[in-house]
């Protein structure tokens, strides 16, 4: 039987997906439900002095209101940082609470004050309006560079900084940079995003007065994950009266990790107005208050010899946690950032410092990448910077320092197990014909255009796990994950699993794996997820971990299947056990060659006897029924790693930038599904490129956000790309058995320095920031045409 | 209240509903057609695309009452006897979607692409599409779809 891994098979969902009959939790209506609307700060900072509640309780339709009083009366626990990160005196970080409802402050325009249930949700709406809060408004802290210096805005958070990180060792990049013959410097402003996944948050509850149980539909990345945290640190329900189901979630890139107010709230009032809860966000809701992404201003220096070799590495960064500190906040700028500060290079020395400040803005999480986008921008501006001082080819000084053994351990961090960087280069270089370069160059010149390249070689940390690696950092729950395979009497299968689809194609890439495994056609085979009820436990789909992580313990799963269903076949055929071989979904009794299909002794499992004779095809010690779980806690992060190369054209009379040619070599280890790696490396690159040149998340002055519409916020669309040209090299990983290697967020990582690498080439070498915007660049032509003039 | 009478992926549907229903409200709400997607309210996303008399319009800017006696197609509407409409196909074929939420809204704004112009290149695809936001594809796969499609439309 041709092996299904590695097959560009089609997917399962899209059947149902493309039909309209995908079940997104908006399409959920339960049969006397009242509808959620929330009164939101429209201030960025203020004292909430009282809340009137009395006109919208009269308010036609309106079911009930409540305020963060009841919700603390309640004694309904608030949202929660998940990682614990302490600062380079020891001290562990400040985090305030986050109440599901503000009581006594709003800290961020959006945040939820009140809410208010009623029979339609127009009405809902109205009575919305009718709640009277009383505001005292106070000074707000936008600017996370002045926000050290700014009023506290929360008690017991001294110049509003979590922590003051520091990883690495200072005095050897001290030492380091006094032996340097040049000291590149940059200072980065890495831009905050809005995620933007295309369905909105959205939940419906429904609470059972019989059984006193809650079923939460919601829009997760993780559903377990939300039970967890609802349970044991809101006090929503105990876990076994809660049920999460995440159904069909219309992506997430991080902003669905989260367990959000609306969530909370929802289920907590479910209970109290004993009816179901109907809440969907409006666009400008998730703007406001889904968790935002990036947002850093850095500081970084690599110290080079004339040669071209990298000595030593520090960055000096603020990062902005927004108004509180969130799931992932606390851990995206530093143990997913520093770690990854170094790049794809040997640097002796090196160190990463993050002060994360609170701001009167959303809460900034994990968006696509998490971290690695942002070290990956720092590090590879420093090199394209490094190699246009130095007057080295940008590949050529890459090269030099890439690693060429394998395991590779780094100077702060990782050891990374397997990797090829001079090979993915070289194919880069070769697919976009990189020697080609100056001709093209030479003809856009004469075209009056300025065209330009750039490189950016990559490795990131994902396949996030293994626990006893993350709880050491300060990670709140182990990083494992769960499946389990039930082989159904009637030969189909089940595979539960702990992952979450929102997008990456589990239906399809896990039935494949678990297809090989087994020996049976994927047809015959569901996997499931997202429901607290059905599958055992899980964490979780985020930073690539999915098929690293999840789809190894379905491997695993499925092995256990095997070695029980070989133990039962032995008995069947009378023969031993060390006889029989499995293939192709056959047990086979070697010298006899009599056989019994895998389908034939998950029926026996289930029917062990038969009529007229005393006989059973379990042996002794084993136990009816074929079902098997594996929890898989991997021995290491896995390392994917590439080099992408992009040339842009500019025009100089419009500063509109261009993306002329993208080619991507990624490293992902052994791939499932091609075609859809294909679309995870698409997609990716469109997000890089979007934070590139387009995407900007903008406060004023006074913690307004003034893109919280499609028709403020650039969301780039089809005729911003050009066609993306992708290119793979293999080193399998070795910390998981199928040599897998996570591949969902490479495209976001490795994409903004690189585009930025090739705008800032084509003008010259004059920095600017991103987003690269045609009023942005079409100022830097001018200045670059004013110094041209000068010079000549 | 206003009655909307409207065929819907060729069934006649009457229904009573206030003045300002959404033409995306009527269908998602009233009629349970939940395949048409409401992806920002402000017209921008085009996850709401459905056909009214064949053109291809966003939802969640027209009123239900203001295409009283039209003809709408959904995504629900375009396979016929079991069989998935060439465009489905295609986008299945191509991996033209990932979480498929903007996906209803694509496919159709795409079948009105075929209908305006048999055979068109990748850049009047992709600007045609400009009113329809994909976060998850990087629209890659998606032009790839409509050119499958093209050939067998």
């Amino acid at each position: 039987m041709a092996s299904l891994v590695g097959s560009r098979v089609e997917r399962k969902e899209d059947t149902r997906f493309l039909q309209g009959k995908g079940r997104y939790t908006a399409d959920i209506n339960i049969a006397n439900q009242t509808y959620a609307v929330f009164v939101r700060s429209p201030h960025a900072r203020a004292k909430i002095k009282s809340v009137d509640t009395s006109k919208a309780l009269k308010s036609s339709g309106v079911v009930g209101v409540l305020t963060g009083k009841e919700i603390a009366e309640d004694k309904i626990g608030g949202l929660i940082a998940g990682w614990a990160i302490r600062s380079e005196d020891g001290s562990e970080m400040k985090v305030p609470a986050n109440p599901p409802l503000a009581k006594d402050v709003a800290n961020f325009v959006g945040e939820p004050v009140a809410v208010v249930f009623a029979e339609t949700l127009d009405e809902a709406k109205e009575g919305a309006e009718k709640v009277k809060v009383d505001y005292k408004v106070l000074k707000a802290v936008v600017d996370p560079a002045e926000a050290m210096k700014s009023d506290a805005i929360h008690d017991g958070v001294d110049k509003n900084l979590c922590y003051d990180w520091l990883l690495g060792d200072r005095k050897a990049v001290d030492e380091a940079f006094a032996k340097a013959d040049k000291i590149i410097k940059v200072d980065l402003i890495n831009n905050r995003l809005v995620p933007n996944a295309m369905e909105p948050r959205a939940c419906v509850v429904d609470y059972n007065t019989a059984s006193e149980e809650i079923t939460l539909y919601t829009t997760s990345q993780n559903p377990h994950l939300s039970r967890l945290v609802m349970s044991a640190f809101g006090g929503v329900a105990p876990e076994n009266k809660l049920r999460v189901v995440a159904p069909d979630v219309g992506g997430g890139f991080g902003s669905k990790i989260n367990v959000y107010n609306e969530e909370i709230v929802c289920s907590w009032a479910s209970k109290k107005i004993e009816r179901p809860i109907k809440w969907v966000a409006e666009r400008t809701e998730s703007f406001l208050t889904d968790t935002h992404g990036r947002d850093h201003v850095t500081h970084a220096e690599l110290a080079v010899t004339n040669d071209g070799k990298f000595l030593g590495f520090k960055n000096e960064t603020i990062a902005n946690l927004g108004a509180y500190a969130r799931v992932f906040g606390t851990v995206t700028p530093t143990y997913l950032f520093g770690p990854c500060a170094t790049g794809v290079y040997v640097i002796p020395a090196a160190y990463s410092n993050v002060k994360a400040v609170y701001t009167n803005t959303a809460p900034v999480d994990a968006y696509r990448g998490a971290g690695r986008p942002e070290a990956t921008y720092t590090i590879e501006r420093l090199v394209e910077k490094a190699a246009m001082e130095l007057g080295i080819d940008k590949t050529e000084i890459r090269m030099k320092n890439f690693p060429t053994q394998f395991p590779f351990k780094q100077t702060l961090v990782h050891t990374v197990d397997s990797g090829d960087y001079v090979a993915g280069l070289e194919k880069a270089k070769q697919m976009a014909d990189y020697k080609g370069f100056e001709a093209r160059r030479k003809k856009s010149e004469a075209n009056g255009k300025l065209r330009g390249i750039g490189v950016s070689s990559y490795f990131e940390a994902c396949g996030i796990a293994p626990s006893a690696a993350v709880m050491s950092l300060g990670c709140g729950v182990g990083l494992w994950e769960s499946a389990e395979v039930r082989f159904n009497p009637t030969g189909q299968i089940s595979v539960f699993t702990g992952a979450h689809s929102h997008g990456q194609s589990h239906d399809t890439t896990f039935a494949q794996i678990a297809a090989d495994e087994l020996g049976v056609p994927m047809e015959n085979i569901d996997v499931v997820h997202g429901d607290t009820d059905k599958g055992t436990f899980g964490m979780g789909t985020y930073g690539s971990r999915s098929l690293t992580v999840g789809g190894i313990a379905i491997v695993n799963a499925c092995k256990k299947i095997v070695a029980k269903g070989k133990r039962v076949a032995a008995k069947m055929l009378e023969v031993n056990e060390d006889e029989i071989e499995f293939k192709d979904g056959e047990f086979v009794a070697l010298k006899s060659n009599k056989k019994k299909t895998i389908g034939e002794v998950a029926f026996a499992c289930y029917l062990p006897g038969q009529r007229d004779e005393m006989k059973s095809p379990i042996p002794e010690g084993d136990e009816p029924g074929l079902i098997e779980s594996s929890f898989f806690d991997p021995a290491n992060f896995s390392f994917p790693a590439g080099s992408h190369i992009c040339e842009v054209e500019i025009d100089p009379d419009t500063g509109n930038v261009k993306v002329e040619k993208y080619t991507a070599v990624d490293d992902f280890g052994r791939i499932v599904n091609p075609m859809i790696v294909e679309g995870q490396v698409h997609g990716g690159i469109a997000q890089g490129i979007g934070q590139a040149l387009h995407e900007n998340t903008q406060y004023d002055e006074t913690g307004q956000l003034m893109t919280a519409s499609y028709m403020d916020y650039t969301m780039p669309r089809a005729d911003n790309f050009p066609e993306f040209n992708l290119g793979f090299t293999c080193t399998h990983a070795t910390s998981n058995p199928l040599g897998v290697k996570g591949c969902g967020e490479a495209g976001a990582i490795a994409s903004p320095p690189t585009v930025m690498n090739a705008v800032i080439d084509a003008l010259g070498g004059q920095e600017i920031s991103m987003p690269a915007t045609a009023e942005k660049v079409w100022k830097a032509c001018k200045a670059m045409k004013k110094s041209n003039a000068k010079a000549a | 209240m206003t009655k909307v009478t409207l065929e819907v992926n060729g069934k006649k549907v009457s229904k009573e509903v206030p003045d300002h229903t959404l033409l995306s409200v009527f269908l998602r709400d009233n009629l349970n057609l939940t395949g048409t997607h409401v992806g920002c309210d402000t017209s921008q996303c085009g996850a709401c695309v459905v056909h009214v008399n064949g053109k291809s319009i966003k939802s969640c800017s027209t009123l239900a009452a203001d295409v009283e006696g039209s003809k709408v197609t959904t995504i629900e509407g375009l396979a016929k006897d079991g069989k998935l409409h060439p465009m489905q196909a295609a986008f299945k074929k191509t991996h033209g979607l990932q979480c498929g939420y903007c996906t209803p809204g694509m496919v159709m704004s795409a079948v009105d692409l075929l209908q305006t112009k048999k055979n068109p290149s990748d850049q009047e695809i992709r600007e045609w599409l400009e009113g329809n936001i994909c976060r998850c594809t990087g629209y890659q796969n998606i032009v790839a779809a409509v050119k499958e499609a093209a050939t067998k439309m």
